[in-house]
């Protein structure tokens, strides 16, 4: 096994997902399937390489610091699913 | 008059010769989504009202005298994960069903400055992720060919609307084949520009540094006027290059002399439906026999490509997903505290192949595992992007199948994630290296489009354009037409 179950548990807590157990036994066969396959990489020697994170050879990609028009705060909340007085409404995260 | 058959490049002419007007091109099109959409179902989102609109406008403009842009007043489809403002944006996902973006993606602004008329908002994978369209939150869409196989994905609306006559092109995105596999199945062009070739700005983010915008249309003419709308520098999006842009059209030359075709050796193994190889190989000797040359080269890690781009994908849509929260946009299910709402929120609102992808990129990511996994699969894609510098300082482009197989069966391999994946093998490498790709139509297997997949050096869409036209001149597979909706 290249994942355990309890390794699936942790995954799906860190990515904030709540799975039943019948998905948690589906999911925890084929992430074993695809890692298993993933597996061919160790066949590599990558001691020396460099990693690639991107492709293009761009560093600090900076513009003017100029003010600009933004997006108006009506806009900006109108995909909010409940909002307040101009902000975004969560549940209370604070306690007392 | 079937206007809904003609490519771009033809109905423009009509246009200007004011043979048609464009509300008619459109009235047509309209009419041809009403009379096949129920069959093919490549909309999520019709905004057939507002194209009728688009098209008097172009209509004015040319009872004006102005000129007109070669794309004015000719429908096309966008894929649903490019930002429309003020039209539903839903990635083919619940999270995002009801998301209207309040600003356009850059494609978007850039196709409105030629006049766009938009017919609507394609079907895909949810959030990109799959290869047959099966993983939409919404439905699946049927392969114009044949209604009971998959169109391909992730951008199989984009495709199957430009087969089925529903769009006359449209636009699709690639982060490891997802224009050029469905334009493969569905018989049409599909190119995947070079990284940071077409602006990224209001493309909803699968994986950053691969995904890419593209065309999807009937013939190589009309990817290459796609492509001179959508290209160049974008100060919006930090990763996008700032290099001139040719003119594609001046690529539209049916010549192939001297031409160096690579051939990487191990593309051609097994696994490859053999249908598709000898149609892949029969293309490359006509291109022989126009005058290409023919040089076998060897692109020894291809075979850990997919690996390294399942790991880097996936790491990268866990951190790009984890904005779906509940919070600012998209759908939000109630819970107790804050972190009860994000997980009923994700796990409601998500399907499951985009569950996979963010447990297995947050595992590839985790503590303990990255070394492992993530920057094992960064190191192999240095390899790989090797492979392609390499080849190409002895070829002009590399010629390969763009799937293992034609179209598969609706429900074919939709249980078994990894048998999905595999469909991958020859895409993914092009994405990791971020040079261009492009799918032409290069033969017919069991009455199923096969595709060719030509592959350039980075920046140089020229010359891959040139190679296809070349190509696309000697046959007639592109002016053939899917049969559905013809009584066949």
């Amino acid at each position: 096994m290249k994942i355990t179950r309890k390794d699936v548990e942790n995954v799906a807590l860190l990515s904030r997902l709540e799975l039943p157990e019948e998905e948690m036994e589906m999911y925890s066969g084929q992430l074993n399937a695809i890692l298993e396959y993933a597996d061919v990489l160790t066949k590599l020697d990558t001691d020396n390489i460099q990693p690639t994170a991107h492709v293009l050879p761009l560093k600090n990609v900076l513009r003017a610091d100029e003010v600009k028009e933004s997006l108006p705060r009506d806009l900006a909340l109108s995909n909010a699913p409940e909002e307040e007085d101009g902000y975004f409404k969560v549940p209370k995260v604070v306690e007392g | 008059m079937e206007l809904f058959r003609y490519t771009a490049h033809e109905l423009h002419q009509k246009l200007v010769d004011k043979e048609v007007s464009s509300v008619e091109l459109t009235q047509n099109v309209l009419n041809r989504v009403e009379a096949v959409d129920g069959k093919v179902k490549a909309y999520i989102t019709k905004t057939g009202e507002q194209a009728l609109k688009e098209a008097a406008l172009v209509d004015e403009k040319i009872a004006r005298g102005e000129k007109i842009a070669p794309l004015a007043g000719i429908p096309g489809a966008i894929k649903d994960n490019m930002c429309t403002k003020g039209v539903k944006t839903t990635c083919a996902s619940q999270i995002l069903a009801g998301f209207v973006p309040p600003y356009e993606a850059t494609v978007l602004e850039k196709l409105q400055a030629q006049d766009l008329v938009m017919v609507g908002k394609a079907n895909m994978d949810e959030f990109a992720m799959g290869g047959s369209t099966e993983n939409s939150g919404f439905f699946t869409t049927a392969n114009p060919w044949n209604t009971d196989c998959v169109p391909g994905g992730s951008s199989g609306g984009s495709a199957a609307a430009v087969a089925a006559g529903e769009a006359i092109w449209s636009l699709g995105s690639d982060t490891g084949g997802s224009i050029r596999q469905p334009a493969s199945f569905c018989g049409v062009v599909g190119l995947k520009p070079t990284y940071g070739r077409v602006s990224r700005y209001g493309l909803v983010a699968y994986a950053s540094s691969l995904d890419q915008i593209g065309p999807i249309t009937r013939d190589v003419t009309d990817a290459a006027l796609v492509m001179n709308a959508i290209a160049g520098h974008d100060a919006k999006d930090s990763t996008s290059i700032n290099a001139d842009v040719p003119d594609y059209t001046k690529s539209l030359v049916s010549d192939v002399k001297g031409l160096k075709i690579g051939l990487p050796k191990e593309y051609f193994v097994k696994g490859m439906d053999l249908a598709v190889e000898k149609s892949v190989r029969s293309a490359i000797d006509q291109l022989i026999a126009m005058g290409a040359e023919l040089c076998e080269v060897s692109m020894p890690n291809t075979e850990y490509a997919l690996s390294a781009y399942y790991l880097i994908a996936t790491a990268e849509a866990s951190s790009n997903l984890s904005r779906y929260d509940g919070v600012s946009f998209g759908a939000r299910t109630e819970g107790g505290d804050i972190v009860e709402m994000y997980k009923k929120t994700r796990s409601e609102a998500f399907g499951a192949e985009v569950k996979r992808r963010i447990m297995l990129g947050t595992y590839a990511l985790s503590s303990g595992y990255y070394d492992a996994y993530y920057l094992k699969a960064l190191k192999v894609r240095t390899l790989v992007k090797q492979d392609f510098d390499k080849s190409f300082e002895q070829v002009d482009v590399l010629i390969t199948p763009t799937a293992p197989t034609t179209a598969f069966q609706l429900g074919e391999k939709s249980s078994d994630p990894l048998s999905m994946y595999l469909q991958d093998i020859y895409t993914v490498p092009i994405n990791l290296a971020g040079v261009p790709g492009i799918s032409i139509p290069c033969g017919f297997a069991g009455g199923l489009p096969v595709g060719m997949q030509i592959i350039g050096k980075p920046l140089d869409e020229a010359t891959v354009i040139r190679t296809a036209y070349a190509f696309e001149q000697n046959n007639d597979y592109h002016k053939r037409f899917a049969p559905l909706g013809e009584g066949k």
